[in-house]
């Protein structure tokens, strides 16, 4: 189309194209919001130099400026590492109750200690540390390994009968299933049951005591309280790791189970195993 | 069927017909406000000194508080989330005495207007005071209306340059110091000061003068009257305020009308002439660029310059003052009725005048009944009850506060002795610049004892915990019951705090829960 045509009505220009009758106006673009456009085309191009952007087959273009998703991640982390530089190290050259005394310290490390807890520990203690049937509660005042924090902290480094490290603790009951013969077994869970509450059957119970006396005040004492140097659990407590009925009490002494937790030390280092510490001893059953 | 010549030819023209459309957008034609003297003239350069001087000064002010607490007398600490004005300290949960503080603004909006009209307009509002200001470097500069129009329309010569890049230049210093005042409402003044200079401010403290000298220069010399007709709401509010009470600018066109250029000859000549002798002194200083003889318009601020102006022409003339005036929309109509014989003739100013020139006896003047009606009566119970309620809560609120949470996971805890622990985070605030020793007690929960990891491990029915200055302090407590306890259905119980000193008590009720 060579001849200009200008619409009657509004005096605008057409573009020349015709559709039965009907012709489109060219009304251009703004000035303005054109060369905004071109701007945005102009930036897009450089931004695609600058940072990753054009996929290859394998990979994608890396940009100048070798921006990387990690790398900002890095470098981010490293920031906060190194805002907590001097708290961590605080941590790694202070003992435990030298944290617990300071303040700051151990507000740092409480906190520090419940984002690693969630991370590692939840899996098996629970979301708020409450435990479950075998898996021991730690907002509670019984302890199976001890129950200050340097205890908590050595249980939580070295783990619990773990093959993998040497100072964990390794101590286990033996099954008393082939050592106990017809109701022995039931007679020393009556008994067990007795120290705490009435039993299901007072006679069983008397019979159970020389038993319990024979073969276990060993480890867990004369009354039944335990003993944490080798994670005897105390049997004279309202708290019961496997069950507290007469029939899981039997069981228990048939074949016992025995839980298994890891050594964190290696794992997680030093100064996190301490803000575990400082954070189960913060739940409020750990002793002064 | 009827013929097409049978179909009348309506002579009727639409609103808006397409042809006669305006387009929706003027440009600006620029205004060249003329200087004038006069009583309203004088109150707004004294309003000016007022505001600009509290706006500049405020900040500078100091108040003791105690070694614990700035001593600016007005201070938005954001960092530290708290507001200073004097005698009172606000923390964000206070944020309500803002909100008082807003709602009365607004009533005192309703009230002010419902009186005399668009006084904030005219006087007060920021845009009005800064416009007025830069105005008056303009004028100083480049000279009154007549040399500022010539200027404008002449060439660029040196001299046209000189002057307008002192008078731009001029306008953002003021920019500047504008801006450079509003940070020092957000930080110790002396100390940002030097920071500021010394390029040791925080970036935020330099990018806000640096937004505010730019919407300053902008606003209040670049765009100005557009500011208040285009984007302002108040404008269009300001119609359902007022009503025919109120006081605004009016221009009293029964004695001013009909107006003549030519009065003296008029009247030789028998016609009937108004005391508006057309000379425009009314539009040459208003700032808005308006005729306020075409009556009450959106563009008007009432900045009442022009009542000025036309008092002055009406002293040289030797006629009363008042031509223009503040009137209200009652006495207008009376005064109009009167002069056009109840609208049954044209405008004849002598109905409204004795023979020697003064007017009538009968013309409607103002009256204190205008301002002090019932509505303005009610506005101001409003704002009184508002404000009485809001110093009471002030005198009477809290400087001491107590919120608990409740453990949530777990929920309770049994120890190894049967008995039942629960967990709370309770938060202590503090909220007067001194440390406080303050006891943490529970009551009405049977044989329960604390316990705080925080506090030594040590167990008791009571605590003593030390809060800092103007601070909160967050513990968790554990509160332990005995397992025979006489457990209740509902175990609601109190946590309690009480100021060793000074007696202050507040409580939070609390849930214990069991198994």
């Amino acid at each position: 189309m060579t001849e200009k045509h200008i619409d009657e009505l509004s005096g605008v220009e057409t573009t020349g194209h015709e559709w039965d009758g009907i012709r489109e106006l060219n009304n251009p673009m703004p000035r303005w919001w054109l060369w905004s456009f071109y701007a945005t085309i102009v930036f897009a191009l450089g931004y695609t130099i600058a940072f990753p952007a054009w996929p290859l087959v394998n990979s994608a273009t890396q940009g100048v400026l070798g921006w990387s998703s990690r790398g900002q991640l890095t470098q981010t982390m490293n920031e906060v590492a190194e805002a907590q530089a001097d708290l961590r190290a605080a941590l790694a050259e202070k003992s435990l109750p030298e944290i617990i005394a300071d303040d700051k310290l151990y507000r740092f490390a409480r906190s520090g200690g419940e984002a690693a807890f969630k991370v590692n520990c939840v899996q098996c203690h629970g979301s708020g540390a409450q435990g479950s049937a075998g898996y021991p509660n730690l907002n509670d005042d019984d302890w199976l390994w001890g129950s200050d924090i340097e205890s908590i902290h050595h249980t939580i480094a070295h783990g619990v009968r773990y093959a993998g490290d040497e100072e964990t603790h390794v101590s286990e009951m033996p099954a008393f299933a082939d050592m106990l013969q017809g109701p022995e077994v039931r007679q020393i869970a009556a008994y067990v049951a007795s120290l705490t509450r009435d039993p299901s059957d007072p006679a069983l119970a008397d019979a159970g005591k020389q038993l319990f006396a024979d073969n276990c005040a060993a480890c867990h004492g004369e009354s039944g309280t335990g003993d944490q140097s080798m994670g005897a659990p105390n049997l004279a407590d309202a708290i019961w790791l496997y069950g507290s009925s007469e029939a899981e009490i039997a069981a228990q002494i048939r074949k016992p189970k025995h839980g298994v937790m890891p050594a964190w030390q290696a794992r997680l280092g030093d100064v996190t195993v301490k803000q575990l510490a400082v954070y189960v001893y913060s739940l409020g059953g750990a002793k002064q | 069927m009827a013929n097409i010549s049978d179909i009348p030819h309506l002579d009727v023209e639409p609103v808006n017909a397409k042809r006669n459309r305006p387009p929706l957008y003027a440009a600006r034609k620029k205004i060249f406000p003329k200087r004038v003297t006069g009583q309203f003239r004088r109150f707004k350069w004294l309003v000016m000194l007022i505001t600009l001087g509290i706006y500049y000064l405020t900040p500078w002010i100091r108040w003791d508080r105690g070694p614990y607490a700035p001593d600016q007398a007005v201070l938005i600490d954001l960092a530290n989330r708290r507001f200073y004005f004097f005698f009172i300290e606000i923390w964000p949960q206070e944020f309500i005495y803002i909100a008082g503080l807003l709602v009365m603004a607004g009533i005192g909006l309703f009230l002010i207007t419902a009186t005399i009209g668009r006084a904030w307009c005219g006087y007060t509002c920021p845009q009005t005071v800064w416009v007025d200001l830069f105005l008056a470097v303009e004028r100083l500069i480049e000279g009154d209306r007549n040399a500022r129009i010539k200027l404008n329309q002449g060439p660029w010569t040196a001299e046209k340059i000189l002057k307008r890049v002192t008078v731009h230049s001029s306008w953002l210093i003021i920019g500047l110091l504008t801006g450079g005042a509003w940070i020092f409402y957000f930080a110790d003044a002396p100390s940002l000061l030097r920071d500021f200079v010394t390029g040791q401010a925080p970036v935020v403290a330099y990018t806000t003068v640096a937004i505010l000298t730019a919407t300053t220069y902008i606003f209040g010399g670049l765009m100005r009257e557009q500011v208040c007709t285009y984007m302002c709401p108040w404008p269009r509010i300001q119609g359902a305020m007022l009503d025919e009470n109120s006081l605004t600018v009016t221009y009293n066109d029964w004695r001013g009308e009909p107006r003549s250029l030519h009065a003296k000859k008029a009247a030789a000549a028998g016609q009937v002439v108004g005391d508006c002798v057309d000379c425009n002194a009314c539009v040459a200083v208003c700032p808005m660029g308006i005729d306020i003889r075409d009556g009450q318009q959106l563009e008007c601020i009432t900045c009442a310059l022009c009542i000025d102006a036309c008092d002055n022409v009406m002293d040289k003339l030797g006629k009363p003052r008042g031509l223009i005036s503040y009137a209200t929309l009652g006495d207008y109509n009376a005064n109009m009725a009167l002069a056009t014989a109840g609208g049954a003739s044209a405008i004849d100013p002598r109905r409204v005048k004795n023979a020697d020139g003064t007017l009538s006896e009968k013309v409607a003047r103002f009256r204190w009944g205008n301002i002090f009606r019932l509505r303005t009566l009610i506005y101001s119970s409003i704002m009184l009850v508002i404000s009485a309620g809001m110093l009471f809560a002030l005198l009477t609120r809290d400087r001491l506060e107590l919120n608990v949470l409740h453990d949530r996971n777990p929920q309770f805890v049994v120890l190894s002795d049967g008995s039942i622990r629960n967990g709370y985070t309770v938060k202590l605030l503090n909220m007067i610049p001194q440390p406080r020793d303050v006891v943490l007690s529970i009551e009405g929960l049977q044989n329960a004892i604390m316990m705080s990891p925080e506090m030594d491990h040590s167990e008791g029915d009571k605590l003593q915990v030390r809060v800092e200055p103007d601070r909160l302090r967050e513990l968790h407590i554990f509160v332990r019951q005995d397992a025979d306890a006489a457990a209740d259905d509902d175990q609601t119980f109190y946590f309690v705090i009480e100021d060793a000193d000074g007696g202050e008590r507040a409580e939070y009720r609390a849930k214990f829960l069991r198994p």
